[in-house]
């Protein structure tokens, strides 16, 4: 289909909104009534037609003010893209591999044509029309991690590989779930995830590390995480904290079906050729909950995972005081019926709300 | 007595072990106040390794205490030094001359370990040839996570920014990089609500 993009701000007046298409490919992360730690990775190879997973780098109706909202991010506060020296080949890396996937997987949308080292590149949404030379950084506006990702929703975290770790060299963070790039670039896989609980006790990272040490080019992997957010902000930065924390506090139950927001992030690991490090972009969508009840068995399943969750994952996902009140709200679209496995919102198998 | 325990944390944030004598092809130390006590204690396991040695001391408060006993264990060069920002760029000189095998000793407090740890690795200096051993302050050098800023001998939680006057509680999360912890606005979701400041791990 053909991509009606909006205009809107994650920001300020908060004009975002979700399209009826947009709901239904909604990434749902509970495959079950309740949620704990795992780690569940699988292969990135496609996902159902229409379905957020379907291509390598999904692009949706927000794309064009997600990047607007991205420049904004850069303009204010320029160390949310960093890279460590030692990373600009990885740079080059992932912009062949974003231009290579998005011409060939939308490719009404972007176009790569490539002659030796001179590649033009068009992404109409945007309306860029370069030509530049591959592996000559002063043939382009910015360095080539920047570059493309001011042109990619979703962060980027770019790894590097050494003494069996991976290593936070160089990334774009404008819509991170309250993380610093700029207080975490250079740290290991265990140093980053320091400040998550529970997780390192039971041997999550530990895991997940060996298994993203050995994601092989071309055989991407990919993961769900989720969180909850007041208002669709983008950039719930701790940079920022000071100020956007306060909005937290302005839940009503009568604004918490619009404001409160479900914030879920795909994850995906790609392997890159010449530098051998490994990109991780950390794709964040957003959903209303007003919206996501909708869907019957979502409604039903996220009171139940929320009701349900440790008090310590409620306070480091940062809503363990407004768990009542969204409880609240939700406790109203979850009649106790059963709900069926899996991610998918099976519309046309599960029952309606019995009120 | 200047050692403390730290209590068990996460994974990002430092831990110091115990300077011990090491075989190499030079000997560079550097210490601030107490950090000459865990010198000293080199000195006397080994006075032979201790005459080769080139050693930078900041005695901060500490005065002369430590400057007599350090002059008296005969290093090859004693360095005083007011401050470590007074002294950063001897120190980069004398880090970037060091040969391959050369053993860095570091000891004090944990803002001057993490940033001379910085420059060392910053320079190319492995990591092997680094030893640490904390000793005397446990105050934290910080970081403010919204103006960036960096306040040094951080001793309360939580304490005001130095720079942009936000009220930051510290956290355990540390970058080696920039040798700071990491200070997060504690009122923000409650402006004017903060909690008296606490010393450090009372």
């Amino acid at each position: 289909m053909t991509i009606q993009f909006n205009d809107e701000t994650f920001r300020d007046d908060y004009t975002f909104r979700n399209s009826e298409w947009a709901i239904r490919r909604f990434p749902f992360p509970f495959h079950e009534d309740s949620y704990m730690y795992s780690v569940n990775m699988e292969r990135h190879r496609g996902g159902p037609e229409g379905s957020v997973y379907e291509k390598r780098f999904d692009v949706d109706e927000h794309y064009i003010s997600e990047m607007r909202d991205r420049a904004q991010v850069l303009a204010d506060d320029p160390l949310r893209c960093q890279s460590l020296p030692h990373m600009t080949l990885a740079g080059w890396d992932l912009l062949e591999l974003i231009m290579v996937s998005k011409s060939e997987d939308y490719p009404d949308l972007f176009e790569l044509h490539r002659d030796g080292a001179t590649w033009r590149w068009v992404n109409k949404p945007l309306g860029i029309d370069d030509t530049f030379t591959f592996m000559d950084e002063s043939s382009l506006p910015y360095g080539p991690m920047e570059y493309i990702t001011r042109q990619t929703q979703g962060d980027f975290a770019v790894l590097d590989q050494r003494e069996n770790n991976l290593w936070m060299d160089a990334g774009m963070v404008t819509t991170q779930a309250d993380w610093s790039l700029d207080f975490d670039i250079g740290m290991n896989f265990f140093e980053w995830h320091a400040p998550v609980p529970m997780a390192h006790e039971m041997g999550v990272f530990k895991r997940a590390l060996k298994f993203l040490l050995n994601v092989q080019q071309g055989s991407p992997a990919r993961r769900l995480n989720w969180t909850m957010t007041v208002n669709p902000l983008l950039d719930t930065s701790p940079e920022n904290y000071h100020k956007w924390g306060i909005q937290k506090t302005m839940l009503t139950p009568e604004n918490v079906g619009r404001k409160q927001h479900l914030r879920v992030e795909l994850q995906t690991f790609f392997r890159l050729p010449r530098s051998n490090a490994l990109v991780f972009p950390i794709r964040c969508y957003l959903i209303a909950l007003e919206d996501l009840v909708t869907v019957p068995k979502w409604g039903r399943r996220l009171h139940r995972v929320i009701r349900d969750l440790p008090e310590e994952l409620a306070t480091y996902k940062g809503f363990i005081d407004n768990r009542p009140m969204i409880l609240d709200y939700l406790s109203q679209y979850d009649d106790g019926q059963t709900t069926s496995p899996g991610i998918w919102p099976d519309l046309d198998t599960e029952p309606p709300l019995r009120r | 007595m200047s050692t403390f325990d730290f209590p068990p944390s996460i994974a990002s944030r430092p831990t110091y072990g115990a300077l011990a004598p090491r075989a190499g092809a030079a000997q560079i130390m550097l210490a601030d106040a107490e950090g000459a006590e865990a010198l000293l204690a080199v000195a006397q396991a080994d006075p032979e390794l201790m005459h080769r040695a080139h050693v930078i001391y900041i005695p901060k408060h500490t005065g002369e205490r430590f400057t007599d006993p350090l002059r008296a264990a005969a290093p090859d060069i004693l360095h005083i030094a007011p401050s470590y920002p007074a002294c950063t760029q001897r120190l980069h000189r004398v880090f970037s001359a060091a040969p391959m095998g050369a053993q860095i000793y570091l000891a004090g407090t944990e803002g001057l370990i993490g940033q001379a740890m910085a420059l060392a690795l910053q320079i190319g200096i492995p990591k092997s040839a680094i030893q640490t051993e904390h000793r005397g302050s446990v105050a934290r050098r910080v970081q403010c996570v919204h103006c960036k800023g960096i306040t040094e001998d951080v001793m309360t939680d939580p304490f005001q920014c130095g720079h942009c006057g936000l009220n930051l509680f510290v956290r355990d999360h540390y970058s080696r990089r920039l040798a700071a912890f990491q200070g997060v606005c504690i009122d923000a979701e409650d402006p004017g609500n903060v909690p008296p400041s606490v010393e450090l791990y009372s």
